[in-house]
């Protein structure tokens, strides 16, 4: 480190956030500075970190809403952009950040960054092996399928190079095959025979009777997935930053997470709920905020963490991804009139009389019904002066 | 005085029929209001003692007149008991949990505690339907139970077995009521019910309570005749069916008839506490219009709660028209003198200002002209009459006024007043500003603040209220005023400053260097307060002349150092500093512009650099003063210059013209070559993309490239002569792209981001082959605005242009319900004194706000500390 050592402990014994001391050592790196300029320096910015302190009362819940509100006029529309990768279609904008305040269970593109561990991630062909494992692949890229209709039969004639290419033996993919049909896909009129030798497979339909069993069974046939993870459609794998990255299009993590090969400390998916149910809510948490975050920048509007981890921590606040809105936060509200003024009026009014609910007037929203100053910044403040009486 | 009351709380329950009868005034029995000579009738809907309505009548209740008589309820007693339409699901689950003979909840102690939890460990469930398996035996008395049928809206029904047929046996008001009535209140508890204030016989209305009249006002239209409301018909109905029920009843009418009217009675009470029940008929006027009845009267935006109790109207407002003023400071608003001499502010008069106050009164309510020292309209005596001034008791009202008065003095310079427009989506939509009395008709504010309003001139109105009172005066002053609220609180940067013709004046004026005269240099600065001309730059021929550099600086505060790129900076990969060509290196050391050219980055809102660090390093208010004199002296630079654009500056010379329609031209044939490989079938898809789409990419991208080409061309000939260039490069307004499409070539139309594919069968337009998928076939334009597009470009530029309106229409309402759904969920939430984050009710949401207690609105871009300008201002270098 090029700042002098005496200033070096200065800094480190200051009471600052970590960031603005490496931004200090950032700073004065390299530079000349005398004993007078560095006090000068640590006085204003220690002068400046207490000004920027957050005052009591402040209302920062309207605050944030406003500061993600206001830009959202400013947003495109358009749900489909291409996000990075070209081949992989991503929701932004608007609809982005809607669909991520409504606490979907399923983002309407669901997509993954699976980044690799440091034996798979230099090299393209291991990076294609963890893809295999993970992108949805049908049967009838295995093999040959052809229909039997003299026998009323499906052959299935594994091709064995393709399989030693794509790491899987014919043995696990004759057996995965009629199971995934049955359990899946859920059809089961119909019987299987392996014959191992000639890595074959035969189906026949449980009722011979017609030919619409047969062509319904090969269809299942055909498009049974027999390797990768069912939800996941695509893989796409692509060099960024010096690694191989991959992209899918469909999303289940914890699948995922069981693949050989994937750094499951930097994959992420853009599917909040499954993030809640697999890691819990603080990676929720986090995931509102990381998403919400590249949403608006992606928009180049910028928006201050702070109002978003506040609108994140709201939403996860109870233990679980609640939504903003009717079914979630405001509707679950203690006061009866602060749900009656945001939607379903009647409704709330007539349920709170049968219950006895008490509106104890404690929110904005039910103050400024029944007119009374609001228990926020200036309304917030008990203190008065006093003044002598005269006698 | 008094102090005020407050509400503690408000306990929500159901009236009983006693209460109802109570509560109650008068028993209304007869359908009629008014009777020919237009008197109520009494026990009529309009009974005297339900209230009082026309002016002139006292209420036979309360003895008061019209204005102060808040209304009486009355009551109808109901022929047979009708059930509420709102508690028909509740009704449901009760007839569904509870025994039809002992009333008791179909569940054992042991189960309901399995659902509910103990007394002292409750699960916070509450019984619901699915907990009683259906038609099981009651366990309290052993009686079979049967299924309950619901049907929308209001009809119940059991399925009793009869000879191995379901047969279905309606059930009665009168039969539910008296089920609910056998209800135990010990069972009534674990389902969610409070039986003190909510039996749930209640629901059953056998009592119906009439509003007052002043709930319902009739109006008298212009022909003399009475118009009820809505609920007023609506209770007419009720009352004439409930009447013939009666007789019906009293006679002996047949089972038949008095089911049909019972079934009647039931509509209009139903049709009276909601009109849009579903499964019923909507209850209508004459004319076809569907009747508002009492939940229309509170749904909805428009509806009570949104539309009459949260949001509420004020006095002291006004409204027009606002217009620029480059004069005005940013703090200022020009008020007109209609509006001035309207609106007041009250003020008590006491022995320290009751001379002055004298004064205002003679001036009289009519200001001559904006100069004249302000009047009064009113004058208010201590038993709160009011005096009306008009010119002829000026005098006897001055010399009436003592300590105890209160005048409604008229505004005038330098009062404070909220200025506010719609839509207001975040807190600088309000700002507190200084009024400045003006001729003419629109309020006019200096344009530096339009972006906090988001407000332009084409036609925007705005509104300005005036705070009556010395507290939010002095809340108006020190929180609202524009000087307090430069910062924005969503990114922690400067949103206003100059704007549009200020950048390009700017721009102009500290571009490169430029010697002024004395002369010059006081015309350029008149408006500014700058108080010392530093030495002249140079002395020529014993002329002083002073560059341009040292007439910006001489705005700057004493102090400033800093060191930045300007907006025209390329990010050169090496930066030339003080040897760049574009003069974008600005370099301000001790308060004076050493080199580098002011432009957007500088003083523009939302990042203007040198406003954000005087913000940081003096203070709002220093902030606020540089830019009222970079307003005006911005202003006066480009009138110093002029500045214009006119067709002739999209001119480019043959050459260029030359190289353009090369450039398309190639553009062309390599689409057409594109289109060949894809025909013949040799086209190679890119990974998880059709032939098709990988076509459509590429000749994207050609098309794209092409429109670039012509734009670099045309910027090759336009300078910083042209004032579009100038606009673009300092980041006034616009773009090179906007530059591209006048002069050189508008380039691809696109409808969801794709080229234009509908129309016709195979076609776009019927001009185009069929399958024709070359550039001109699908919207790309390979005109300029310049040249002028020939019908089919015209038509694809149409199709462009409205994508784009219909993009923002359906994205404000979007964005809208966002916001107001964000808003609702996180307005209770502040910082606590102990710097957690809570709701009113004292719930903790973060243990420290934004994990660090930064305040976004003070912190630099989201750092808590701007190290890099403390740092750069002391050392007086770049960091």
């Amino acid at each position: 480190m090029a700042v002098a050592e005496k200033y070096e402990k200065k800094i480190e014994s200051a009471d600052l956030p970590k960031k603005t001391k490496d931004q200090l050592h950032t700073f004065l790196d390299g530079k000349e500075i005398n004993d007078t300029q560095f006090k000068q320096i640590l006085d204003r910015v220690l002068k400046e970190y207490l000004s920027t302190r957050i005052e009591a009362c402040e209302a920062v819940g309207v605050i944030a809403a406003q500061s993600i509100g206001e830009p959202g006029t400013q947003m495109t529309m358009r749900t489909f952009h291409y996000a990075g990768v070209a081949e992989i279609n991503v929701t932004l904008g608007l609809p982005r950040l809607i669909e991520i305040m409504d606490a979907r269970k399923e983002p309407s593109t669901p997509t993954m960054t699976v980044y690799l561990e440091p034996e798979y991630c230099n090299d393209r062909d291991r990076a294609r092996e963890v893809s295999w494992q993970i992108e949805a692949a049908p049967l009838h890229e295995f093999g040959d399928i052809t229909t039997d209709m003299e026998n009323m039969q499906v052959i299935v004639h594994l091709n064995t190079k393709v399989c030693d290419k794509r790491k899987i033996s014919p043995a696990v993919i004759m057996e995965t095959a009629p199971k995934k049909i049955r359990d899946r896909r859920h059809y089961r009129d119909f019987e299987h025979e392996i014959k191992d030798e000639t890595a074959t497979i035969f189906f026949s339909p449980k009722n011979k009777e017609s030919y619409q069993n047969l062509f319904q069974l090969a269809e299942h046939v055909k498009y049974v997935i027999v390797q990768g993870i069912d939800d996941i459609l695509r893989v796409v794998v692509r060099k960024e930053t010096g690694e191989y990255i991959l992209y899918t299009e469909g999303s289940n993590i914890k699948d995922v997470f069981d693949v050989v090969g994937v750094d499951t400390t930097r994959t992420r998916t853009n599917n909040i709920s499954e993030i809640a149910s697999v890691l819990g809510i603080e990676a929720a948490r986090n995931a509102i905020i990381h998403e919400a975050v590249s949403t608006l920048n992606e928009q180049g509007i910028l928006v201050d963490v702070r109002h978003i981890m506040l609108v994140a921590d709201m939403m996860c606040m109870e233990g679980e991804v609640k939504q903003i809105g009717r079914h979630g936060i405001a509707g679950e509200k203690e006061s009866v009139l602060s749900r009656a003024a945001f939607e379903v009026t009647v409704n709330h009014l007539l349920d709170a009389a049968v219950a006895n609910e008490v509106d104890e007037l404690s929110g904005v929203t039910e103050n400024v019904i029944v007119g009374q100053p609001i228990q926020l910044g200036t309304g917030d403040v008990k203190l008065i002066a006093v003044r002598q009486q005269d006698n | 005085m008094p102090s005020p009351k407050r509400i503690g709380q408000i306990e929500f329950g159901l009236l009983s029929p006693k209460e109802i009868r109570e509560m109650s005034v008068r028993k209304i029995i007869w359908a009629d209001t008014y009777d020919d000579d237009g008197f109520p009738y009494p026990q009529g809907l309009m009974d005297l003692n339900l209230g009082v309505i026309d002016p002139g009548l006292r209420c036979k209740t309360c003895d008061q007149k019209a204005s102060e008589c808040p209304g009486h309820f009355g009551h109808i007693e109901l022929a047979k008991p009708v059930i509420h339409v709102g508690y028909t699901r509740l009704i449901r689950k009760l007839l569904r949990v509870t025994c039809r003979s002992c009333g008791r909840v179909l569940l054992s102690p042991d189960e309901i505690e399995k659902v509910v939890g103990t007394e002292d460990d409750q699960t916070g469930e509450l019984l619901s339907e699915k907990d009683v398996k259906k038609e099981r035996i009651c366990p309290h008395c052993g009686d079979q139970q049967l299924k309950i049928n619901f049907e929308k809206p209001t009809t119940f029904s059991e399925v009793m077995v009869e000879e191995g047929k379901k047969v279905e046996h309606k059930l009665t008001p009168a039969d539910i009521r008296a089920r609910m009535e056998k209800i135990p209140n010990e069972d009534l508890i674990p389902l969610g019910i409070n039986p003190d204030v909510a039996r749930p016989e209640w629901t059953i209305l056998t009592v119906l309570p009439v509003p007052p009249v002043t709930m319902r006002p009739s109006i008298i239209l212009e022909n003399g005749q009475r118009s009820e409301d809505d609920l007023t018909h609506k209770l007419v109905d009720i009352i004439r069916i409930n009447q013939r029920f009666k007789e019906n009843q009293d006679a002996g009418a047949p089972q038949l008839i008095i089911e049909d009217l019972w079934e009647l009675l039931q509509y209009h009470v139903t049709t009276y506490l909601d009109n849009e029940v579903a499964g019923c008929p909507p209850a209508r006027h004459r004319s076809g219009r569907p009747l508002k009845t009492l939940s229309q009267r509170l749904k909805g935006k428009d509806g009570r709660f949104r539309g009459s109790l949260s949001g509420k109207r004020v006095n002291f407002s006004s409204r027009t028209v606002i217009s620029p003023d480059p004069n005005l400071s940013v703090s200022q608003v020009g008020v007109p003198r209609a509006v001035a001499n309207e609106m007041t502010i009250p003020v008590r008069v006491t022995t320290h200002n009751i001379e002055e106050l004298k004064q205002i009164v003679r001036n009289g309510p009519l200001r001559p002209d904006v100069n004249a020292p302000c009047g009064a309209n009113y004058v208010i005596r201590p038993d709160n009459r009011r005096l009306r001034l008009a010119d002829g008791n000026l005098d006897t009202v001055a010399d009436l006024i003592e300590p105890g008065y209160t005048v409604e003095r008229q505004l005038r310079d330098g009062d404070v007043v909220l200025f506010n427009r719609q839509p207001s989506l975040h807190r600088m939509s309000i700002m507190a500003h200084r009024v400045k009395v003006m001729e003419g008709r629109t309020f006019r504010l200096n344009p530096a603040v339009c972006p906090p309003y988001n407000a332009d001139f084409d036609g925007d109105e705005m509104n300005m209220h005036v705070p009556q009172t010395e507290e939010a005066r002095a809340e108006a002053t020190i929180l609202l005023s524009v000087h307090e609220n430069i910062l924005s609180p969503r990114f922690g940067g400067p949103i206003i400053g100059g704007i549009h013709d200020h950048v390009s004046g700017i721009f102009m004026l500290t571009h490169g260097t430029r010697w002024f005269t004395k002369e010059e240099a006081l015309y350029l600065l008149r408006y500014a307060r700058v108080e010392h001309m530093p030495p002249p730059g140079k002395v020529d021929d014993g002329i002083q002349y002073w560059s341009n550099k040292q007439i910006f600086s001489m705005i700057l505060p004493d102090q400033l150092n800093m060191v930045f790129h300007a907006s025209s900076c390329q990010n050169c990969d090496t930066c030339k500093k003080e040897m760049c060509e574009r003069d974008a290196y600005v370099r301000i050391i001790d308060g004076i512009l050493e080199s580098g050219t002011i432009d957007k980055k500088a003083i523009g809102a939302f990042d203007g650099q040198i406003v954000n660090r005087i913000i940081r390093h003096y203070s709002m208010r220093r902030a606020a003063d540089f830019i009222d004199d970079l307003t005006k002296i911005s202003i006066r630079a480009i009138m110093f210059d002029g500045f214009s654009f006119g067709i002739d500056d999209e001119d480019l010379s043959k050459t260029e013209y030359g190289q353009i329609d090369e450039v398309l031209k190639s553009a062309a044939s390599d689409v057409t070559r594109r289109i060949k490989i894809y025909e013949d079938g040799q086209l190679e898809p890119m990974p998880g993309r059709t032939v098709e789409e990988t076509l459509e990419m590429q000749i994207m991208q050609v098309l794209g490239k092409a429109r670039d080409q012509t734009g670099q061309i045309a910027g090759r000939h336009l300078g910083l002569g042209n004032s579009a260039v100038v606009m673009a490069v300092s980041g006034a307004r616009g773009s090179m792209l906007n530059l591209t499409q006048m002069a050189g070539c508008i380039g691809q139309q696109s409808v969801r981001g794709e080229r234009i594919v509908r129309g016709y069968d195979d076609r776009t337009l019927p001009h185009f082959r069929k399958g024709d998928r070359g550039s001109d076939a699908h919207g790309f334009i390979a005109h300029s605005y310049k040249g002028g597009l020939n019908p089919t470009e015209f038509f694809f530029h149409a199709i462009g242009g409205r994508e784009g309106l219909v993009d923002t229409a359906v994205r404000t309402s979007q964005s809208g319900y966002l916001q107001r759904r964000m808003i609702n969920a996180l307005q209770d939430l502040k910082v606590a004194y102990d710097g957690t984050v809570r709701s009113t009710g004292g719930r903790i949401i973060q243990f420290q706000y934004g994990e660090d207690s930064t305040d976004p609105t003070k912190s630099a871009f989201g750092d808590p500390v701007d190290v890099k300008g403390i740092v750069e201002s002391i050392l007086k270098e770049e960091v």
